[in-house]
């Protein structure tokens, strides 16, 4: 395997990375940490990809110390592919966009929802800063050989049901821990008719299962999608697709588990606690209050998002008892949602629309929570205070969202109407 | 080397996140010192105190299973070793956690489930455990009695923590 650069022991193999991908919360403290070593180098300006994105624009003095590490380091070793304010996006969301991330890669972040870019059969997972200063200066990373878990998904996925609940039912099935040092592979028909931001939307979540990275196999949706990055190096789309399949999994391969889901009977699914294995259907999280709706980040901010949301909120206000944010998650989709006219129902109907950024996810900016609030959002994570102090979150769909918005506590989409946008 | 060993914090839950570890909101810091007031600030579990001084005095943390889960901030590693903890013993760690601690040159220690319940059972201000580190030993000693444990980690991660931490491995190696 031309990745492979080293077996140091057994158990241990040291790959060679096709790109490392940096944020402005993890990166900073590396490129210090290089400088004060005195190695202030990278192995590869173009196999560094940058952009601020956690907190943007700034909002204090260290968050803007954070943007000029990044935004110098950046000029001084010419990485041209840096996304500062106004071009910039959700890390997991642009770099896929930019066509940055090829089938057969291995990718790297300081980020753990790195895993979202095996939606494109990429090996792509999430790292420390060392882990990180270390593919900056060298372009290699350690990893403990993983095993594989496959998990076929079947049947025909009724409406007001989305990848998210999937993947919501897949973490419940296989717990925080379940795929921990493992690879999540996601198979089957449902998988095969998935959009890309909807294979996206399966893999970031891998790491809620503790997974290395999710992964889907590389096929002729792929191709479409990065057609416009590719087209120049295969005479056709039929070239680039018998390419890509070396990629798939070998017949025959070991899985250490295998689940299988039928997702034909399946509701939308919601998180009740602070674990994201902590899920329940919907049916069982009807009428919930909550305070503030939130839609975007690296799981859930992407067009077909918007539009899904969109489509129950086109003619409808928001309820009075919450508030709603919307952050399209690159510049890309904000004038794509521009354009098909999302942006005006999210505003017609009371949303707030903010400039790209991961802000509220985290609780860092944006969006945070007051201690005893409660949000309804589209992200990956609940744990206690990850959206505030003292704040809940309960994780779900960008339909769910957007039905919750209306009824001001948690609502099943099913029971909505979707209008055309 | 860094040292190893010395007074146990106990935390008796699974699935700790590094959230709970360190909040997001101190991510914007961009020295590790700046950290050391807010280790474990959000950590959920009735009656802890994080100001409490068997947080403060401790330099072991001995807890569950799937230990650091949840995002890769390698502040999880830091804000410990600024407080002068190195050693985590699990039964089982989240892998980017494990993997920090250890490019860190620190101890992520794996145990059987049974093996940390007997730890437990040492529960108590007085608990101190020390490391063989060349023998890959542990000794817990507390009011209860003396007891020693067997472990293993990689290769890899031995020589990481020899090493004193990756960068360094990494550029004389690669």
């Amino acid at each position: 395997m031309a990745h492979l650069k080293d077996e140091p022991f057994p158990g241990t193999k040291v790959l060679n990375i096709d790109a490392v991908l940096c944020h402005e919360i993890t990166t900073p403290v590396a490129i210090n940490d290089l400088v004060a070593r005195g190695k202030d180098r990278v192995f590869d300006p173009e196999k560094i990809k940058v952009v601020i994105d956690h907190v943007s624009p700034a909002k204090d003095t260290k968050t803007a110390i954070q943007g000029k590490i990044m935004r110098d380091w950046a000029h001084r070793h010419n990485i041209r592919d840096f996304f500062d304010i106004g071009r910039n996006g959700v890390c997991h969301a642009i770099f896929p966009e930019k066509g940055y991330i090829r089938p057969g890669y291995t990718v790297i972040m300081g980020d753990s929802h790195t895993c979202t870019h095996g939606a494109f059969g990429a090996f792509a997972a999430g790292v420390g800063t060392t882990d990180l200063e270390v593919g900056i200066l060298k372009g290699v990373c350690s990893f403990r050989a993983p095993e594989t878990i496959r998990v076929n998904i079947n049947g025909k996925l009724p409406d007001g049901v989305y990848a998210k609940d999937i993947i919501l039912k897949v973490i419940k099935t296989l717990t925080v821990k379940g795929a921990t040092d493992c690879v999540i592979e996601f198979r089957g028909d449902v998988v095969k008719g998935m959009s890309m931001e909807s294979r996206m939307t399966l893999c970031n979540m891998a790491i809620e299962a503790g997974g290395t990275s999710g992964i889907c196999m590389p096929d002729e949706i792929t191709v479409g999608y990065l057609w416009p990055f590719i087209s120049s190096d295969y005479k056709d789309t039929s070239a680039a697709l018998a390419d890509f399949k070396k990629w798939w999994s070998d017949e025959g391969c070991k899985y250490v588990k295998v689940l299988d889901i039928n997702v034909s009977a399946m509701q939308p699914q919601v998180t009740y606690g602070y674990k994201p294995d902590e899920v329940k259907d919907i049916s069982e999280m009807e009428g919930t209050p909550v305070d503030q709706i939130y839609i975007g980040s690296c799981t859930n901010g992407r067009i077909e998002d918007l539009r899904v949301a969109a489509a129950y909120l086109k003619g409808r206000q928001i309820s009075p008892l919450v508030r709603g944010v919307v952050s399209p998650a690159t510049p890309r989709i904000f004038k794509q949602a521009d354009e098909e006219g999302l942006i005006k129902i999210f505003m017609d109907s009371g949303f707030c629309v903010t400039n790209p950024t991961c802000g509220a996810c985290l609780g860092m900016s944006n969006g945070v929570l007051a201690p005893g609030e409660v949000c309804a959002s589209t992200t990956n994570r609940n744990f206690t205070g990850r959206m505030g102090k003292g704040g809940m979150v309960h994780l779900l769909s960008p339909a769910v969202a957007a039905v919750t918005a209306i009824e001001g506590k948690i609502a099943d989409p099913r029971k909505f109407k979707k209008e055309t946008i | 080397m860094k040292t190893y060993g010395g007074k146990v914090l106990f935390l008796d839950r699974s699935d700790i996140n590094t959230d709970e570890i360190i909040p997001a909101k101190y991510l914007t810091e961009i020295s590790k010192e700046a950290l050391k007031p807010h280790i474990l600030e959000d950590f959920k579990f009735e009656g802890f105190n994080p100001q409490d001084s068997s947080v403060s005095e401790a330099k072991v943390i001995v807890t569950r299973s799937n230990f650091g889960c949840g995002s890769s901030r390698e502040h999880a590693p830091w804000v410990f070793e600024v407080n002068n903890i190195h050693v985590v013993i699990a039964s089982s760690f989240a892998r980017i956690f494990r993997q920090n601690m250890f490019n860190c040159g620190m101890l992520a220690i794996e145990l059987s489930e049974n093996a940390i319940d007997q730890l437990f059972t040492h529960r108590g201000a007085e608990s101190l455990i020390s490391i063989d580190f060349d023998n890959d030993k542990l000794t817990i000693t507390s009011a209860k009695d003396t007891k020693t444990f067997e472990y293993q980690i990689a290769e890899f991660d031995k020589a990481l923590v020899k090493a004193g931490g990756w960068v360094e491995l990494a550029d004389s190696k690669y």
